[in-house]
């Protein structure tokens, strides 16, 4: 078993048994499915708007070279610097390159997953910089130096209780639990931080184009701030996040705040083109996007997993996976979590070394109904496990199936089985519930059926000679 | 007509009742039932495990075996689904592959092929229970069952069907439950507060593969819920 593998078996094993974080997130995600529902009531054909979502991405992903350069050259045209990294570590090496020349010293982030991937907090602090996160949620983690729990929804596994604690051990100040107090110190602090902050860094939920432009969408303001307050603005943009059309965004946004949080619209949506232009009052003084790669294109040159580039990280997968509910954010020990972080973490990390995740699934779809642009993801599971058991089958279970097809294919073989089942049964007791036990996977949590008197092909023999 | 009937090896080795109420109704339908002595499993475990060599070693003699079969019937949408939907997945690009979309295209789940092939919803089946159905994954998502079993259930006299408020997975998922047992059994309790949470007395459902895994865990938390197959419900065997 790989370390990855051994950790996330014990970390599961653990959260599973918790009944305390079962009941917190279930509650959550409970609440999410009432209002996600109601809004998708509100499209008048949500079917139709799926489709049209997939095809949308499905058109960018299969011209993505040219609708990357339109991109690119429309932010050049309004003195935007376009950079392309290849690597995580590029991207990292890039950004810390453009805030050591500007001598800044202190920074402010809004939520990127794109930047957990690559690490790009941790490469900040090495060179010296201070980071903070301004998204509530991302802030929060942040302060008990955890990874976000949820592509969407980060701190989503902490009461109330839980952050007024951190609040008060990180911040000195923590007046209540009440919701509302304590965004209100959050806000104190965070406030200063955009005042004093040399650099902002930012994420986009879509790269426009044909116009040239980010997307981004967020319901605090924070980004809005991120982007407009400090001197210099750097968006952190994967590949995958192009769109062709500006217009798209009238289904992308609300299809996005739909099933992403259950609102009909995100609470702001901006659209960022440039550095501040001759004229406007506001806005930064430069503006640098990082275009990264980091193994998409390897995604993009395997024609069956493709699709898994039309994600819009909207996190609904997530929501559904009853996996994910079960075992919670941490467990996977990936940036990306459940079922899309199960089919894309095995392709950006490696195979072998990731392949519990797409095991760890009863493939049952729940993810593939929710995807909101159509990613095929419980059958890219199953693909996974093909390719695994492919390049490095376990012997003892290709053994396994191999013994059991000839027995399953024989009448005189399986009539054996059946009886010799029979008489293990006689003897399980004495094993029951033990290592000894070759049942005990199951039989440590459930029971397990006796073999009938009677079994179906006996009694059809007998009757229907 | 003359119905093949596909069995699966726990049907077979557990719920040899599913099979026979399945007879017993498709018998009193009118038509000729004719099964297979073996194969007895679909191959569905290899397959899903990655194991497509040793998945298709079994299918291909499944395929045999139902080549000339009129229509074949499965208790089950999960072997069902690995027949119907899979089978032209695992022999694609193979000399098989127009041989496993023949026998796809005739192959039914038993509350689709009663509704949808055979147009009969009423049995005249009598269960005087409050009961809920489980929608296994497989007949769910991969063959789009979901009014067919309601339906029958809807004409059963004195049933009184109540939804859970969550379509989940039981969280069975075949080697899944033996290869993460725990996640596999927090699921199933899951599943299990969801369907007692209706206040139901039975767990209705087309597949007893999730039947056992929720059955054992009631078994083993001496919950008091009961299970039982859709055939049975409409067989009037209690």
């Amino acid at each position: 078993m790989t370390t990855a593998a051994a950790k996330f078996k014990k970390d599961v094993r653990r959260v599973t048994a918790d009944l305390r974080h079962r009941r917190i997130i279930n509650a959550a995600l409970d609440g999410y499915a009432v209002k996600r529902d109601q809004k998708k009531a509100l499209f008048q054909d949500w079917a139709g708007a799926r489709r049209l979502a997939a095809a949308t991405k499905y058109e960018a992903i299969n011209s993505l070279d040219r609708c990357l350069e339109q991109f690119a050259r429309g932010l050049e045209s309004r003195g935007a610097k376009v950079h392309w990294a290849s690597t995580g570590q590029q991207a990292c090496e890039i950004i810390v390159g453009i805030l050591k020349q500007r001598n800044a010293r202190s920074v402010v982030k809004s939520k990127a997953m794109t930047a957990e991937e690559i690490h790009l907090n941790e490469a900040l602090a090495r060179a010296g910089l201070d980071v903070v996160e301004t998204d509530l949620g991302e802030f929060i983690v942040q302060l008990r130096d955890e990874p976000p729990y949820h592509i969407v929804f980060p701190a989503m596994h902490l009461t109330r209780g839980e952050i007024q604690e951190t609040f008060r051990k990180r911040l000195g100040d923590a007046p209540s639990d009440n919701p509302e107090e304590l965004t209100m110190v959050a806000r104190r602090v965070l406030r200063q931080k955009y005042i004093q902050a040399d650099a902002g860094i930012t994420g986009a939920n879509f790269a426009v184009a044909d116009a040239g432009l980010i997307s981004l969408t967020e319901n605090e303001g924070n980004a809005r701030l991120t982007g407009a307050l400090p001197r210099t603005m750097i968006t952190l943009v994967g590949i995958e996040k192009v769109i062709p059309r500006l217009e798209d965004l009238a289904l992308f946004l609300p299809m996005l705040a739909t099933v992403g949080a259950g609102q009909l619209i995100s609470g702001y949506n901006t659209l960022y083109g440039g550095p501040r232009q001759p004229g406007e009052p506001d806005g930064p003084e430069e503006y640098h996007v990082v275009l990264l790669d980091n193994n998409r294109t390897r995604l993009l040159a395997d024609a069956e997993k493709r699709d898994t580039l039309h994600c819009i990280r909207c996190g609904s997968c997530l929501n559904v996976c009853p996996i994910f509910r079960n075992i919670g954010g941490h467990s996977y020990g990936t940036t990306y979590c459940g079922p899309i972080g199960a089919v894309l973490t095995p392709v950006l990390k490696g195979l072998q070394e990731w392949k519990h995740l797409p095991y760890a699934s009863s493939l049952c779809g729940a993810c593939t109904e929710a995807c909101p642009v159509g990613i095929d993801l419980h059958h890219h599971l199953l693909e996974h496990r093909r390719a695994a058991a492919g390049t490095k089958p376990s012997w003892w279970q290709k053994l396994a199936f191999k013994l059991f097809a000839p027995v399953a294919a024989s009448k005189l073989l399986w009539a054996l089985v059946t009886k010799s089942g029979r008489l293990g049964q006689k003897l399980h007791p004495i094993v029951l519930g033990t290592r000894l036990d070759p049942a005990y996977v199951w039989t440590r949590t459930r029971d397990l059926p006796p073999i009938a008197k009677t079994t179906f092909k006996e009694w059809w023999r007998r009757t229907r000679p | 007509m003359t119905i093949t009937l596909f069995i699966p090896c726990y049907i077979d080795l557990f719920y040899p009742r599913v099979g026979m109420a399945m007879v017993r109704i498709l018998e009193k339908l009118g038509h000729k039932i004719v099964c297979p002595e073996s194969p007895s499993c679909c191959g569905q475990p290899a397959f899903n495990t990655g194991y497509w060599d040793e998945s298709r070693a079994l299918a291909v003699k499944v395929l045999d075996q139902l080549k000339d079969a009129e229509v074949v019937v499965i208790p089950s949408g999960s072997c069902g689904a690995m027949i119907k939907v899979f089978y032209p997945v695992l022999f694609a690009g193979t000399p098989q592959e127009p041989l496993a979309k023949e026998v796809s295209a005739k192959c039914y789940e038993f509350a689709q092929f009663l509704v949808d092939k055979l147009g009969v919803t009423d049995l005249g089946a009598k269960f005087p229970h409050r009961v809920t159905y489980h929608d296994g994954c497989h007949s769910l998502r991969e063959m789009n069952i979901y009014e067919a079993p309601r339906k029958l259930l809807r004409h059963v006299a004195g049933l009184e069907l109540v939804e859970m408020r969550q379509t989940v997975c039981c969280g069975f998922g075949g080697t899944f439950s033996a290869k993460f047992p725990a996640i596999s059994t927090a699921m199933g309790e899951v599943k299990c507060d969801l369907a007692a949470e209706t206040g139901a007395e039975y767990i209705v459902s087309s597949d007893s593969s999730c039947l056992m895994h929720i059955q054992g865990l009631i078994d083993r938390q001496r919950r008091k819920l009961k299970t039982i197959h859709l055939a049975e419900v409409l067989a009037g065997d209690f």
